[in-house]
């Protein structure tokens, strides 16, 4: 193992070596608990925590719902509020995993927002970076076919539209439409698939989960001064570190319960409010909802989508000059896959040597922008495409490409990092030796 | 407070009823305090009861009910109908019984019917299938101050017509303040006065428009007293767990920022 | 929160305690809705109790009716039958209990099965306490003396009387009485 070195697990009563010399479990689990962590991580630290409760959350909750649930498009709605109405706690345990969901995507998309300020996807850690990646497309997957389940009008129509994302693409569009759904159109045939692959998902995202923290306790933390772990030597890393359990762990599940208050607050007092109406409408193939407006998280990808209209000098270019393969529609799928790539590619796209943005004098505004801007796609992705908000679309997505394909690239070449602070543990002294009070002791950044 | 609210709103209420709105297909919802709003709101059992009698006697006429037991009519929290008139109640409706072969009357553990006769929608979940309030501007603020407006809607609904009618196509359109787009097909169901209340209550346009707002909210989220409980125990539990953690952590990391402070 | 500069061994243990206490709790209190969600549901519940309108039933019939997903038969017997439940010896009986939860412990005399005292009525489980086929009515070795009562299981042969207590076969007891009464006077209530 590359990592840093620290005190291995060690038996010492006859039991723990009875079991230690036939299965190494108790070893693997002390070492993940007392895995040496950068002691100045801050408060961003947290949403990997989160991220495993919520993806527990989910599960249980998915378990016990599928107890209750008929997955039939004449019973699915019905059985819903079977659920709703009977099942014993049942419509808290339905509403936990309904805005368990939102949790997991606010929850996922700081954590991945933390990467990219303190630039946790650079070398060596661009494995967890892209297995993260990986996570998280999973999770849209799993989140999309999930809200297909209950059978209302947003499931129906939402999965109309999602799956006729496929069937934009050239020639081989149609048959892989058609293939997805079992038929010309969204029926039992697709509800049926999507229920199976919603289980199946999940586990196999709560597998690369444990895949993701083997990478980076392979390499380490990143931490906020994107300083290395001094490794050395046990003695000299002790100097960086601290132990996950107990100073992380109680660190992390003060976080998780904070978060959890607001969470239950959502969750007893305002369970719709991030939901859609139109969904508490039972699916009706031959009417279609006034707007069709996807859930909050898929709100920026879906405005990239829609931001490539035909009047778009790109995309006609592109259109004459593909002799109208990539046509207007084409284009906004692949602009919204793109994005995800895009922001994939990163660990390679960022050309600058200092990894975390608290040094990177321009790079701080440039990220500024970029998370303003994804606020704003996320609420124009909500709006009509009519008036203005076209417009800001474009501009959003544009500026989404452009931080990644150009100016990350640039700003390695053109920027002046500030100075780096020696080690670890000089950053974490520093910022506790001016500080006269504990109450000041949250490095937030 | 709430009654000087409650007033203000029933005031704006009768005026928007009255002033015939510009039909700009822009839909005007007016906040209406209901009993249940709030952290601590309750269903209030007579203003339900008053309400299923106005949809018994005016909406079920064409909108059926149908994923509401009846027998919940008796539920705690609800309506809470002895059981001797759920009975009755269940009594009145028809249901056709497969093992038989024939129909028989409704008893409580059927629910209530389901009425496609005029095309009009099921009520079952229509307080939580229509949003009354939104934005501004796409943000969901006012929802998050107002709730999602959905029995605010229907009693929005029920009092915004303006009187007038046009017809298209063969079918008869009313001017309807609150309708999106400003024509709905539904004639005006309640005038005021459409029913007599046992209690007593008033039976004004806006009071029946909104005890049956009230009641189809239950219809739609019976669990509704149960679920904010529920939160409000999660709630102030968890507050005191973060409280707790919040004092292990600093105990846990006091040595270590010491020694930072002293380094 | 304290501030006081205190290093007092019990007071940091008992902050972990208690610390470690609500997490306990928090965690108990979220497992116990998950094991209660599988109990039977509203809908199932309110099931456990129906009202049977028996004013259609003629002497010397039987209804059938469906309670918490078995058959339950309501006769209502004829004089004959009844006077031939009831002039059976006990000792005669292979299963002495009444089987009947509304008289719990009681010998199997007839007065002690059937509903009311008169003997008219009788609610019992169509269940064979054999191996939980639907016995036939009006069949078997133990018919009443103008033909009609008894029951008797086709599957493996359990001859009931017209009590229904078992007489003959590989069945160990009598048919069971569930819980029952007159709800009003043509009505009963079972559960």
């Amino acid at each position: 193992m590359a990592g840093i070195p620290h005190d291995h697990y060690e038996p010492k009563t006859g039991a723990e070596k009875w079991v230690n010399s036939r299965l190494g479990i108790i070893g693997l689990i002390y070492d993940t608990m007392m895995i040496p962590t950068p002691k100045n991580l801050n408060w961003m630290w947290i949403w990997g925590i989160i991220l495993a409760f919520c993806l527990g959350l989910q599960i249980v909750t998915g378990i016990i719902l599928v107890m209750h649930y008929t997955p039939h498009v004449d019973l699915a709605f019905a059985s819903i509020e079977h659920i709703m109405r009977n099942v014993n706690g049942g419509h808290f345990l339905r509403y936990l995993h309904m805005n368990g969901a939102s949790l997991f995507f606010l929850a996922v998309y700081l954590h991945i927002f933390r990467g990219l300020y303190y630039g946790s996807y650079k070398a060596p850690r661009e494995i967890t970076w892209i297995i993260g990646m990986l996570i998280y497309l999973l999770m849209m997957g799993t989140a999309f076919m999930g809200y297909v389940l209950p059978w209302g009008q947003m499931s129906f129509w939402g999965a109309t539209v999602i799956t006729g994302l496929f069937g934009a693409i050239p020639l081989i569009g149609e048959p892989i439409q058609t293939w997805l759904l079992g038929g010309p159109a969204v029926d039992n045939a697709t509800l049926n698939r999507f229920f199976s692959l919603h289980y199946l998902l999940p586990f196999i995202i709560a597998g690369l989960t444990i895949v993701h923290i083997w990478a980076f306790h392979t390499t380490g933390n990143n931490n906020p001064t994107g300083v290395d772990v001094r490794r050395e030597n046990k003695e000299v890393a002790k100097k960086d570190t601290l132990p996950f359990w107990p100073y992380f762990v109680i660190k992390d599940f003060f976080a998780l319960a904070l978060i959890l208050v607001v969470f239950f607050a959502v969750v007893g007092w305002m369970p719709n409010y991030l939901g859609h109406p139109d969904n508490y409408i039972e699916a009706n193939p031959l009417v279609t909802p006034a707007h069709i407006v996807p859930e909050w998280y898929f709100l920026p990808f879906y405005a990239i989508l829609r931001a490539f209209t035909a009047d778009v000098w790109i995309v006609m270019f592109a259109d004459w000059i593909t002799f109208g393969i990539v046509d207007a529609k084409f284009f906004g799928v692949i602009a919204m896959f793109g994005a995800i790539i895009v922001l994939a590619l990163v660990p390679w796209l960022d050309t600058s040597r200092v990894r975390s943005g608290r040094f990177r004098p321009m790079f701080r505004w440039w990220y500024a922008i970029f998370i303003v801007n994804f606020v704003v796609l996320t609420w124009v992705g909500a709006m009509p495409a009519e008036g203005i908000y076209p417009y800001i679309a474009l501009a959003g997505a544009t500026y989404w490409f452009a931080y990644f394909l150009v100016i990350l690239p640039l700003l390695g070449v053109i920027e002046k990092p500030e100075e780096l602070p020696e080690t670890i543990e000089a950053d974490f002294n520093a910022h506790y030796g001016k500080s006269k009070d504990d109450a000041a002791a949250t490095p937030a950044e | 407070m709430i009654k000087k609210i409650a007033l203000t709103a029933a005031a704006a209420l009768a005026i928007s009823g009255g002033a015939a709105l510009a039909a700009g297909g822009e839909s005007h919802i007016h906040d209406v305090q209901f009993s249940f709003e709030g952290p601590f709101g309750k269903f209030d059992q007579m203003q339900l009861q008053r309400g299923l009698q106005v949809y018994t006697e005016v909406c079920a006429a064409c909108h059926g009910l149908k994923y509401v037991p009846l027998r919940t009519l008796a539920d705690p929290g609800g309506p809470e109908l002895p059981e001797d008139q759920v009975r009755a109640y269940a009594a009145q409706f028809e249901i056709y019984d497969v093992e038989k072969d024939e129909d028989r009357p409704r008893i409580p553990t059927d629910h209530f019917p389901e009425n496609t006769a005029a095309g009009a929608p099921d009520l079952s979940l229509m307080a939580k299938a229509r949003a009354g309030f939104h934005g501004p501007y796409g943000t969901g603020l006012s929802q998050l101050f107002n709730g999602m407006g959905g029995p605010e809607y229907i009693t929005s609904i029920l009092t915004g017509y303006t009187g007038k009618e046009k017809e298209e196509a063969g079918t008869i359109f009313y001017e309807n303040t609150a309708f999106p787009g400003g024509w709905i097909s539904m004639a005006p169901p309640l005038y005021g006065e459409d029913v007599e209340y046992a209690d007593g209550h008033s039976t004004s346009l806006h009071h029946e428009a909104e005890d049956v707002s009230a009641f189809l909210m239950w219809a739609a989220e019976p669990k509704m007293m149960d679920r904010k409980k529920t939160g409000l125990i999660a709630v102030i539990f968890l507050t005191l767990l973060t409280v707790l953690l919040y004092a292990t952590n600093k105990r846990i990391w006091k040595p270590v920022k010491k020694a930072a402070k002293e380094a | 929160m304290s501030h006081a500069e205190d290093h007092d061994g019990t007071r940091r243990d008992f902050l972990y305690y208690a610390t470690a206490g609500a997490g306990a709790v928090a965690t108990g209190a979220a497992v116990w809705p998950l094991i209660n969600q599988m109990n039977p549901s509203a809908d199932v519940q309110a099931l456990s109790s129906i009202l049977v309108d028996v004013s259609s039933i003629e002497v010397g019939t039987q209804i059938t009716v469906k309670w918490r997903g078995k058959p339950v038969f309501v006769r209502r017997r004829s004089t004959e039958e009844i006077e031939d439940a009831r002039s059976v010896e006990l000792s005669a009986l292979p299963d002495q209990m009444s089987r009947n939860v509304n008289k719990d412990g009681t010998d199997a005399a007839d007065e002690n099965r059937s509903l009311d005292d008169s003997g008219e009525w009788l609610v019992m489980m169509g269940v064979c306490t054999h191996l939980g086929c639907v016995p036939l009515n009006d069949a078997g070795d133990y018919v009443g003396p103008t033909g009609i009562g008894g029951w008797f299981c086709p599957c493996h042969g359990s001859h009931y009387d017209t009590s229904g207590r078992i007489r003959k076969g590989p069945a160990p007891e009598n048919l069971p009485v569930p819980t029952a009464a007159f709800f009003d006077e043509t009505t009963i209530q079972l559960g």
